[in-house]
């Protein structure tokens, strides 16, 4: 791989990182409300599905959407403006965190039930199919999202037409409190897709190169021909579901549970396939960005004071950021009304 | 024997309560086990009845919800807990196809005993898909009935009222009432789950309110009788069927009626409470009968901009002060 490439992963990586740790701050900050969920832990994903993208691909992604935001080049400052709610930010403050969009780039917006982000990307699919285009679609979707109608649903038609997609499942163990074991019949998710005829395999998601090498194929496939392809992703998040998440179940409450009820099946599971809690993850050692840095200076791509340069001029991206959000004005009442009516002006139907 | 509880401690209370009386009660919905439900409403009864009581479900809002109607249908008692109103939009099959209708297809045969409680409402900037209020969705399905507590005290009544029922009702919480305290009495007799509440004895004019309206509703009559215009709060505790004669009775006293509701404006609750009104109490008006609403615009993120898509105290003092006027000039 090229070595531009692998420092663009690793930039794209430590800006998501950077940021959302910021837009914590700024959210006890009360600088941002409502919902915040945020990415640490699952910025391998973002940084290598998107960096594999074409800038034709269309995106549609959930309410966890900022770094996939961030990563497919929307400036910093925008992102962290509607984050503020304020005029100057993706959507213009009037979908916050969780409705992120931006026409330019084919980012098709950040949706915020859960599930919903496939049907819509199937549509796009479909439409770029009707008109035999080159581009595709690019779905992410959480863990959860698997056990929604609508994704079945959206997946059967997807296989049905032989779309030009591709469903990336940000499988980070858990629904809010909900582990995969408990919410999905077989944890094992990719295999949930074998009934579409949709070509599925689980990678390594905290592993940037895997992620990269592995949406460039499938995307190749794609654009051969090949029909609708599948991506899982293993991964974790470092923080609570939002920030409104106490985050009081992994692991210690949900142990103790498990073993004040189900003693066997805990054992039974663990034999069969275990997640590594974020202890182990920790004593595990590094995780997908230093594990990268790592990479690259083993390789004798990068020194490590180039990774500290880099470090520095993200930090300051993000403070850039964050002082261009602060200085944007907030949205007027007539702005929802315009947005509301995609600045058609209000038409009177009668 | 009153104690002092925050709203969602009720709900927990009744639940509580019912499901040690009754073992065909049972919860189920997204993260009410291990979690204790993302606002707590099921806390501790994961570790009280054990996960077939209290069934953690995949985020499949329609299957669970249709679970909880086939369990109804053998005489169960489920109460189904959807996350929050946005998403009932997925189960809203189960609930206007199946429970709402099975007893009638069945020619009586299979009643639907099913609970299916509901958060919603603009709580603090979530934004458009989740802070919607819906209330007419459910309105407009017979065969369902809706109960909208306002206090701790109804929450606790109301909902253990709904588990014991017979019949599917939909128990919609306000988001921003939770974490609201009052006295709740666990023994004392209640009213009929259907009977509206006078908040507040006036004169000059009536505001009809529900949920979290209904205390707005009060601390603008509150801010009203400072000017000398003393307004009769009804809290309707419950949206179907509705307690038309104790709102009749009160404009029969007044002569004016203000409805005020958070959910948009356009073919929402108000509007039907204003039609049956004015058919009911048309010669009594003294003043045309006013909706004070949400705008009928999806939420915005930015938090000016939500606060002024729904009704706030200022607003309802304003409305009422402008449908009690000519009155005024009248009598001066
Ligand atoms: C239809 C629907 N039901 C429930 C919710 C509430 N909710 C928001 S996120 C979430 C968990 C989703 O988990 P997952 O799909 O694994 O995504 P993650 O948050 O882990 O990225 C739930 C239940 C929702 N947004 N939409
Ligand atoms: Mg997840």
């Amino acid at each position: 791989m090229e070595r531009e490439t692998m420092h663009r992963l690793l930039r794209d990586m430590l800006l998501a990182r950077v940021f959302e740790e910021r837009a914590a701050e700024e959210y006890t900050k009360r600088n941002i409300a409502g919902f915040l969920h945020l990415y640490p832990g699952e910025e391998a994903v973002a940084a290598g599905v998107l960096n594999a993208a074409s800038p034709a691909d269309y995106i549609v992604s959930t309410y966890r959407e900022h770094a996939h935001a961030l990563v497919r080049g929307v400036p910093p400052g925008k992102v962290m403006a509607e984050l503020f709610g304020r005029a100057d930010g993706m959507s213009g403050g009037m979908g916050g965190s969780m409705h992120m969009f931006d026409r330019e780039r084919r980012f098709m917006g950040g949706y915020a039930i859960v599930g919903e982000s496939c049907p819509i990307g199937v549509g796009i699919a479909y439409s770029i199919a009707m008109r035999a285009l080159p581009e595709a679609v690019i779905c992410f979707f959480g863990d959860g999202a698997v056990n929604q109608g609508a994704f079945h649903e959206a997946l059967n038609m997807a296989g049905l037409w032989h779309l030009p997609i591709l469903f990336v499942c940000e499988n980070n163990h858990y629904a809010i409190g909900t582990e995969v074991h408990r919410h999905s019949a077989v944890p094992e998710l990719y295999k949930r897709v074998a009934a579409y005829n949709i070509p599925a395999e689980k990678i390594d998601g905290m592993d940037v190169l895997k992620v990269y090498d592995a949406t460039r194929h499938a995307l190749a496939r794609i654009r051969r021909g090949g029909g609708p392809q599948f991506i899982e992703c293993e991964t974790y998040r470092y923080r609570g579901h939002s920030m409104a998440d106490p985050d009081s179940y992994r692991p210690a409450v949900e142990l103790k549970a498990y073993q004040a009820h189900d003693p066997l099946s805990a054992a039974i599971r663990n034999l069969e396939f275990r997640y590594p809690s974020p202890e182990e993850l920790a004593a595990a050692g590094p995780d997908g960005i230093s594990r990268l840095a790592q990479h690259m200076v083993d390789a004798g791509h990068v020194h490590e004071a180039e990774v500290e340069a880099l470090k520095n001029d993200v930090q300051k991206i993000v403070d850039d950021a964050v002082q261009f959000a602060a200085a944007s004005p907030p949205p007027t009442m007539d702005a929802a009304w315009r947005a509301l009516n995609c600045n058609r002006h209000q038409e009177v139907l009668i | 024997m009153a104690q002092e509880m925050l709203y969602w401690q009720a709900l927990n209370r009744a639940m509580d309560i019912e499901m040690e009386e009754d073992d065909s009660v049972f919860v189920l919905g997204e993260d009410v086990g291990l979690y204790g439900g993302s606002y707590r409403v099921t806390d501790g009864l994961y570790a009280k009845y054990g996960e077939w009581r209290v069934r953690d479900t995949p985020i499949s809002e329609g299957g669970f919800t249709g679970v909880g109607v086939g369990a109804a249908l053998v005489g169960m008692r489920p109460i189904v807990e959807i996350m929050t109103i946005n998403f009932a939009m997925l189960a809203l099959d189960s609930i206007v196809n199946g429970a709402a209708k099975i007893s009638l297809m069945s020619g009586g045969q299979f009643p639907v005993g099913l609970v299916v409680r509901v958060p919603g409402g603009a709580a603090h900037q979530l934004a458009a898909q989740h802070a919607q209020r819906l209330e007419q969705m459910f309105m407009n399905v017979p065969g369902l009935r809706i109960a909208v507590p306002s206090t701790p005290q109804d929450a606790y009544w109301q909902l253990r009222q709904a588990i014991a029922s017979d019949e599917p009702i939909v128990v919609l919480e306000h988001e921003l009432l939770y974490f609201v305290k009052g006295m709740v009495d666990i023994v004392a007799e209640p009213p009929p789950m259907h009977r509206a509440a006078v908040r507040r004895p006036g004169k000059d004019l009536t505001i009809v309110s529900y949920s979290r309206m209904a205390l707005l509703a009060q601390e603008a009559a509150a801010e009203l009788a400072k000017e000398g215009i003393d307004a009769e709060v009804i809290d309707l505790r419950s949206l179907k069927p509705i307690d038309w004669d104790t709102c009749a009775t009160s404009i029969n006293k007044t002569h004016r009626l203000l409805v005020v509701e958070e959910d948009c404006r356009f073919a929402g609750a108000g509007a039907e409470m204003l039609a049956s009104l004015t058919e009911r109490c048309f010669f009594s008006f003294d003043a045309p009968p006013q909706r004070l609403a949400g705008l009928d615009i999806p939420t915005p993120y930015n938090g000016a901009l939500e606060a002024a898509s729904i009704p706030r105290v200022a607003d309802i003092v304003d409305a009422a002060r402008t449908l009690c006027k000519p009155a005024q000039k009248a009598a001066e």
